[in-house]
């Protein structure tokens, strides 16, 4: 179980918060202007990488804030945390 | 003749303090210190249980944690029965009760003692060679292999016990109170670092507290009076807490660690009422010093499994802490120095010593000569190749190895001796270090793991390090705290230190034998019979991976995970496979590193507590006025109202009879209530629902239904326009939190420039909800002062009224298509209004009705449950209710996916009325639909997802999902039951007053 450091609250007990898959996946602003499978592409895709991923996440139990973090998944090792609309960490 | 086996006095032992318990039925005394092991041990007893698979009789072999033969069941047939206890772990009280368990009729008669002989049938893999096929036999074999293997027997009644959790959160946590850990915990809390302290034992000092000998000095004072005065000082230390009789379970990632602290266990079962048995600690560190020591190895050769054959440390142990001698004629066999530190032990003692057999040649170890001018015969270059004795070893036969031990050599010599004490060396603890993302690394010199990369701010340090011996812990223990705690000075730099430790060893991981093979049975897994046979047939038979090995054979899967064996069983295959032990790895440790029990793990969540449950404002009610209750989600619904005895079915048809015919009452107070406020609330609706929003009228309310992305029906409900900028919106019961949760996504991640604010407020509300022709002249009477006239207070509209000087909401909504009101009040005020209702309600006979005739009621009008007739896969258009779907709004959520080429199918599943032929059949709720029963296979056309008898219609509804059954109207379709078919007509899923006339009424 690891310790998630909310950019609201500060570091929290994971079991506290719920993930809520990959990150930065924009809702198309005008989805009736997509093929088929350009919408299944924005419903249905989803990455699942071994190593460094981008993922959203959510202070269920707390300030219920979305967030996003960049988790290692191959050792739960958090690099990054920053708030929803901010840029993702180049490095 | 009796043996004196209680030797000099320990001062761990009160030997005023006499303790008598029960071993197998007979009656035997110990002192209060002893645990089971050592109080058997010193009457004498070895032999305690049968192994896994021959049934060979076992004895003790070990001190402590890492124990594989001596598993014991303790109190037989109580409700505080326990079975794998380790008997030298558990310490004993008076009336203690243990029996073995691995034994059939009786350890010393054991009918499973016959697969011994009968051992060249059971090689390995053998239980899945023989009783994986045929499958169906499987529980005829499962009968036979548990009978004659015991594993130990469950409890049958509950556990009388109370278990708790505890969150520890510290500084620094120091696993294992030995010397190193001392030193560790003292330097951190002198240091000011928030500090715990943990070990298994109900003892600090690790194996350095029972040192006595003149060969280990610290400070030139006893290695083991140095310590305790070391002890002495930490327990004076503020910041640091010591927990003794702990045992840390599991190492999570970020320092996340599970301990047990047992806290009732050695005491007498009638002391034990109302206290805490074990206490789960959840202890997260910001940093962890691992010093768990190092478990000594035994020697693999013929026979080495007999009852009086242990491993040289715990025969030290014995001796020193418990004052128990093993046997009268001891001999000791070893490939390193550690046996001659068990020799010094036993002769301080006064505890005989046949001879030590050495696998090395002449080395120049000090322990060596210090115990052959004691005129101790050593046996240099030699091994023992078999011993002898069923039930307790009574001989040993020794012979010379060659030069390069891989071959005996010479004429076989006979020593006689009732104990024999085997040193293979050390093994590091690494369990906790690899638990916890550590990686390993092979140390060639002395043929061991020790940690090499941590993946979080931990350290190891000590023997479980590698660092076995006093000058190396003194040289790396202090240095390594430095670094770790980041200190400038600390104590224990300049230790002096007097260590006559060699650390020569010569180690051969299987011992040549005079036999071949074949022949023989050198036990590499105690507890679940493996031998190094094993392991070499299933490398010939093409197992190269450690871990199928380990499948295949068994070893290192019984409830010790094989902490004695597993180094001898990569060993053997390395040498057999001529890989490199390095390259091979090791195989997984996994929590726990000792069994915990299932009270430690649940703690309190048992019984009622097991689960939290939600009860609505007018609960109390309910039972009062016995209501069966459902589990809807985490609240208790009320179901129904049984009267006078009725059965559930005779219950709903007369609350669902009295609802249409006059009045009834629901607690509707579960349903999921969100405030929406902010001015772009109505645009924000418009997004979530499919319908449209933005022309709703204040005071008005407006069923919506709610999709996912992928245009599945999510949730539904009634929502109000309070006000210009304010709506109340309403959830399904079940739906309320993760509507709540999605909504709430939506806003923060794709639509953060919305003014939009959401506040759950499903606990601050009761709900009453009146329905019923006579619902008006009843509700109206609660609140006098609210016009209810038609033209005032319409259906689908809500006003703001007071009952007393309390506010509340009603709206005039209806699920069950009769006339009918909800009030919304104040939690606190939900009894008190329900009450005012029935009082109201008396002379129209109001009839409170629970959560099964509101399904009844609903079915009857074809209004559908989320959850019950969709499933995530019925879009509103499957459901036939394309009215709600708005064709002019640009997007909803899910708007896309209703027409992606899967849901405009026309054969997609959809809901549709079912009608039987014979008015008085009651479908099953989820019976198979089907067309043509004759077509092989049958074709599945979907499924009954409501089904009840009208009281009011006097027949037979249903609702079902069928695949294209909107075209369907009419057409006749079969359900299939076990011993018969149904005939049913699709129809039109509204089955009672199709126009909508009673809500008005
Ligand atoms: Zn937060």
């Amino acid at each position: 179980m690891f310790v998630i450091n909310c950019p609201y609250c500060g570091e929290r007990e994971q079991s506290e918060f719920k993930a809520g898959g990959e990150a930065h996946i924009v809702r198309p602003k005008q989805p009736t202007e997509l093929s088929d499978d350009q919408w299944a592409e924005y419903l249905f895709m989803r990455k699942n990488i071994k190593g460094i991923q981008f993922e959203r996440w959510v202070h269920t139990h707390g300030c219920r804030k979305w967030f996003n973090v960049v988790r290692d998944t191959s050792n739960d090792v958090i690099t990054a945390v920053y708030k929803m609309g901010e840029k993702p960490p180049t490095k | 003749m009796k043996k004196k086996l209680r030797v000099k006095t320990s001062k761990f032992i009160d030997e005023t303090y006499k303790i008598s318990f029960r071993f197998n039925g007979k009656t035997y005394y110990g002192y209060k210190g002893d645990t089971l092991a050592s109080a058997l041990l010193a009457n004498d007893v070895h032999l305690v249980g049968r192994s896994f698979k021959y049934h060979r009789p076992r004895g003790i072999m070990t001190a402590g944690s890492e124990e594989p033969n001596a598993i014991v069941q303790l109190h037989k047939n109580t409700s505080r029965t326990e079975p794998n206890v380790r008997a030298t772990e558990i310490e004993i009280y008076e009336g203690l009760e243990a029996s073995s368990q691995n034994c059939w009729p009786s350890v010393n008669f054991d009918i499973g003692g016959i697969n011994n002989f009968l051992s060249p049938l059971l090689p390995a893999g053998f239980y899945y060679k023989t009783f994986m096929w045929p499958a169906s036999f499987w529980e005829k074999y499962e009968y036979f292999i548990r009978k004659s293997a015991g594993l130990g027997k469950s409890p049958t009644e509950p556990d009388p016990d109370i278990y708790e959790h505890k969150y520890i959160h510290c500084d620094v946590l120091v696993v294992g109170a030995g010397i190193s850990g001392i030193m560790a915990a003292k330097t951190a809390a002198k240091n000011g670092f928030k500090t715990l302290l943990v070990d298994e034992k109900p003892y600090l000092g690790g194996s350095t507290i029972y040192q006595n000998s003149e060969q280990f000095k610290i400070n030139n004072q006893i290695s083991s009076s140095w310590l305790e005065k070391e002890i002495n000082e930490i327990k004076k230390i503020k910041n640091l807490e010591i927990k003794i009789r702990t045992s840390v379970a599991a190492y999570h990632g970020y320092n996340f660690l599970l301990a047990r602290e047992n806290l009732t266990d050695h005491i007498p079962l009638e002391q034990r009422n109302n206290k805490t048995r074990h206490r789960l600690l959840k202890i997260r560190a910001k940093k962890v010093i691992t010093a768990t020591g190092s478990l000594e190895r035994p020697l693999i050769f013929d026979n080495n499994d007999r009852p009086g054959i242990l491993l040289s440390s715990a025969i030290e142990r014995y001796a020193n802490l418990y004052g128990v001698a093993c046997g009268e004629k001891n001999v000791l066999f070893t490939n390193n120095d550690s046996a001659y530190e068990t020799a010094i032990s036993l002769y301080q003692k006064g505890i005989n010593i046949e001879a030590i057999i050495d696998n090395r040649e002449e080395t120049d170890s000090k322990l060596i000569k210090e115990t052959e001018k004691n005129n101790i015969k050593v046996y240099k270059g030699y091994t023992v190749v078999d011993t002898y004795g069923y039930k307790r070893i009574n001989k040993v036969s020794i012979m010379q190895l060659s030069k390069d031990g891989q071959k005996t050599i010479g004429s076989k010599i006979s020593i006689s001796c009732d104990c024999l004490g085997i040193s293979g060396g050390w093994t590091p603890a690494v369990h906790l270090f690899t638990q916890s993302g550590g990686k390993l690394k092979f140390r060639n010199e002395d043929h061991v793991f020790i940690p090499n990369i941590y993946s979080s701010d931990q350290i190891s340090i000590g023997s479980c390090n590698g660092d076995f011996t006093l000058d190396e812990i003194s040289s790396t223990v202090p240095k390594t705290l430095k670094e770790f705690l980041n200190l400038k000075k600390i104590d224990y730099e300049d230790l002096e230190i007097k260590s006559s430790f060699n650390k020569s060893k010569r180690n051969i991981w299987l011992l040549p034998s005079d036999k071949i093979i074949g022949k023989t049975k050198p036990f590499v897994d105690y507890q679940n019979d493996a031998t190094a046979k094993d392991i070499k047939l299933a490398l010939r038979e093409g197992f190269r991976s450690i871990e199928h090995v380990k499948r295949y054979t068994t070893t290192g899967m019984g409830t010790d995970q094989g902490k004695l064996g597993n180094m001898h069983a990569l060993g053997i295959i390395s040498e057999t496979a001529g890989s490199k032990m390095g390259e091979l790895g090791t195989t997984t440790f996994r929590p726990p590193y000792t069994p915990l029990t299932f009270g430690t793990i649940v703690g309190r969540n048992v019984g009622e507590y097991f689960d939290v449950f939600r009860k609505t404002p007018i609960h109390g009610w309910h039972v009062e006025n016995k209501a069966e209750f459902e589990n809807v989600g985490q609240w208790k619904r009320a179901w129904y109202y049984p009267k006078n005895g009725e059965n559930m079915h005779d219950a709903v048809q007369r609350e669902s009879k009295a609802a249409r015919d006059s009045a009834g009452i629901l607690d509707a107070s579960t349903l999921g209530k969100i405030d929406i406020q902010g001015t772009d609330a109505s645009e924000f609706l418009n997004r979530v629902y499919t319908n449209a929003w933005s022309k709703l009228a204040i005071g008005k309310c407006r069923y919506g239904l709610m999709l996912n992305e992928d245009g599945m029906v999510y949730d539904d409900g009634v929502t109000t326009r309070l006000d210009e900028n304010h709506y109340i919106m309403t959830t399904t019961t079940g739906g309320a939190a993760t509507v709540l949760g999605k909504l709430e996504d939506y806003l923060q991640t794709e639509w953060p420039e919305l003014d939009v604010y959401l506040t759950s407020v499903t606990d601050h509300y009761a709900t009453v909800s009146v329905c019923g022709p006579n619902s008006k002249k009843i509700v109206s009477q609660v609140i006098p002062d609210l016009d209810f006239s038609d033209e005032n207070f319409p259906h689908m509209s809500f006003k703001n009224a007071k009952i007393g000087s309390i506010k509340c909401r009603v709206m005039r909504i209806s699920f069950t298509g009769e006339h009918s009101y909800e009030i919304n009040i104040q939690a606190n005020f939900g009894k008190s209004v329900w009450e005012k209702c029935m009082e109201a309600g008396k002379e129209f006979n109001i009839t409170p009705y629970g959560t099964e005739t509101m399904h009844l009621l609903r079915a009857e009008k074809g209004f559908i449950i989320v959850g019950q007739d969709t499933d995530a896969t019925m879009t509103p258009i499957d459901l036939q209710m394309d009215w709600i779907v708005s064709k002019k709004k640009y997007d909803f959520i899910g708007k896309r996916s209703l027409y992606r080429s899967d849901t405009i199918r026309e054969d997609r599943k959809q809901l549709v009325g079912l009608l039987t032929e014979n008015p008085d059949e009651v479908l099953e709720e989820g019976a198979q639909i089907v067309a043509d029963i004759k077509k092989s296979p049958v074709e599945m056309l979907g499924h009954v997802t409501s089904s009840y008898y009208s009281p009011n219609l006097k027949k037979s509804i249903a609702l079902g999902v069928v695949r294209g059954g909107k075209n369907m109207m009419g057409q006749k379709l079969i359900i299939p039951m076990e011993n018969k078919q149904i005939n049913v007509t699709v129809a039109d899923p509204v089955f009672f007053d199709k126009e909508n006339k009673r809500l008005n009424a």
